[in-house]
């Protein structure tokens, strides 16, 4: 993978610090992998990893959240301004072993990396379990491509009030995939080992490279460290300790 | 069209351009994302006589045109780096540099006499790593401490030995001279100066170790200062390291008399950056009407 400059075609408030951020990309992705992207006026010195929400033709798209200095930088960066775009990285999700009935369990901008996945699974087979603080969002893009779609909020506002973890039954699937905060999914492979469905998670780290270099994203899992950037971000649930 | 090639330590690098340890791993990463072969040399992952998990917590945080790391020497080890990682790094068609660690004199002699018999380029020793007790840092404060482990260092190695200085040195230009003294062929520096971060959220250390190394375009005023201090101090050639981003901050320090660059955090903010840093240095020279790097260095 190359190291290029993308041109911003939409990088738009979608609620709150949410933002799409659509960019000029013409290549190969798999679902779950991500873009080191960093902005071109250096207000800030390392790239940030954000995971691919949706492809389409000649472009990729993001969904981030403004979390510190880097995203909100990148926030504030126009249409037609060009980006730097490494990628894309990581391992993404395995298809082939995403099998039966499967629901995917999204918390926050966890949700990101689950749409173009679902994208590329069996709509009857796949149920999306969304769960939010407070407002949800793009819940009808995640409807278009669900057998069906649960939401939960912790405030009640919509769906389900409380975490989203409470609003499945694990045992009713063959495949669990999940990403969110670590509390979620900690609660998600917990019950998944609990009841034996194999499940996998993305996982995401502060990292400097994005390519297994510098090795600022090393975790400890039962195969020894391995690194979110190139063994990861995703994971299967049996090899995670730290859960 | 200007000429990049250096001869140092009676070998010819293509240029001076080379990757500073802990950045470029073993360079198998960066081999899909550019043409490497076009470096003056790759410095491996800091090594040490056994494997090292590294550190727990945190490990990077990024600082006002700055980063700070505490990965803590993760490496496969000195055997698995020659079984496993050296032969591939000698097809990339560039100066092997293997960067080793340790937390007692014999971890080093160990090494070395390992090192010895591989083909390896450059041995570059860390006497300055702040990550790790066994990191070598307790040698690179104290001129005294650290001339006896380049001394005996110096009497079983047979490589070309490069001694890796930390800013942290109590007298940096009198640790370089020791250096030189005990047989040092080359000094290269700086490593990262230690530095601190605090959460003040959880209201406790960003990092498990409380210190961290600060890298990066903010120590670089500091590293060039660092660099034409030991340049004037010492005669042996010296490898100019620290926050260096642009073809423009290289042009800086072989200004200020270095021989050898390595590119380290730079690597992080552009995984190409190398590529367009030798390009950056052609356009300088060329436009200057410069020939050679020599025409310049240490000429401030």
């Amino acid at each position: 993978m190359k190291c290029s400059f993308g041109r911003i075609i939409e990088n738009d408030k979608i609620i709150n610090n949410i933002y799409k951020l659509e960019v000029e990309f013409d290549g190969k992705i798999n679902p779950g992998q991500f873009f080191m992207l960093k902005t071109l006026d250096n207000s800030f010195l390392l790239p940030r990893p954000i995971s691919v929400y949706d492809v389409g033709e000649n472009k990729v798209v993001f969904l981030y959240r403004i979390e510190g200095h880097g995203t909100e930088m990148i926030s504030k960066t126009l249409s037609n301004h060009e980006i730097q775009l490494f990628g894309p990285l990581g391992n993404g999700f395995n298809l082939q072993e995403i099998k039966g009935k499967t629901a995917v369990i999204g918390g926050g901008i966890g949700i990101a990396p689950l749409f173009y996945l679902i994208k590329k699974l069996k709509k009857e087979n796949t149920d999306s379990y969304l769960g939010f603080k407070e407002t949800p969002y793009c819940l009808e893009e995640f409807e278009r491509y669900s057998n069906k779609v649960v939401v939960a909020t912790e405030d009640g506002s919509v769906g389900d009030k409380g975490y989203i973890t409470n609003s499945i039954n694990v045992k009713d699937y063959d495949t669990i995939i999940t990403c969110g905060p670590s509390i979620m999914m900690e609660k998600v492979i917990q019950m998944c080992r609990e009841n034996d469905v194999k499940v996998f998670a993305s996982l995401e780290s502060r990292m400097a490279c994005g390519i297994g270099a510098c090795l600022g994203c090393a975790m400890k899992t039962k195969k020894g460290n391995q690194r979110v950037c190139k063994e990861g971000p995703v994971f299967n649930g049996e090899e995670l300790m730290i859960y | 069209m200007a000429n990049l090639k250096v001869n140092v330590l009676n070998m010819d690098f293509k240029n001076p351009i080379l990757t500073a340890s802990g950045t470029f791993g073993f360079g198998e990463e960066y081999v899909q994302v550019y043409d490497i072969s076009i470096l003056g040399g790759i410095c491996s992952k800091g090594l040490t006589i056994k494997p090292k998990e590294g550190n727990k917590g945190t490990r990077l945080w990024e600082t006002p045109m700055g980063m700070m790391n505490s990965i803590g020497l993760q490496n496969p080890g000195v055997e698995k780096f020659i079984s496993e990682e050296l032969p591939k790094m000698k097809k990339y068609n560039t100066k092997i540099i293997a960067n080793l660690g340790g937390g007692t004199i014999e971890d080093y002699l160990e090494g070395v006499k390992k090192l010895n018999k591989t083909d390896i380029d450059i041995l570059e020793l860390n006497i300055s790593c702040p990550n790790v007790k066994s990191g070598g840092m307790a040698f690179g404060i104290k001129s005294e401490i650290a001339y006896e482990v380049v001394k005996e260092v110096r009497k079983v190695c047979s490589k070309p030995l490069m001694v890796k200085l930390s800013p942290n040195a109590e007298n940096i230009s009198d640790m370089a001279v020791t250096c030189e003294k005990a047989g040092a062929d080359a000094i290269s520096l700086i490593n990262t100066l230690k530095g601190m971060a605090v959460d003040i959220y959880k209201r406790k250390p960003v990092f498990e170790n409380t210190y961290a190394g600060l890298s990066g375009p903010a120590v670089k005023p500091v590293a060039l200062r660092m660099v034409h201090e030991v340049c004037k101090a010492v005669s042996i050639p010296v490898c100019g390291i620290g926050g260096i981003t642009t073809g423009k901050d290289v042009i800086e320090f072989i200004m200020a008399g270095a021989s050898l660059i390595q590119i380290g955090t730079a690597n992080f903010v552009k995984p190409d950056i190398c590529l367009d840093i030798i390009n950056e240095i052609t356009e300088f020279m060329d436009k200057e009407g410069i020939k050679d790097l020599n025409e310049i260095r240490g000429i401030v």
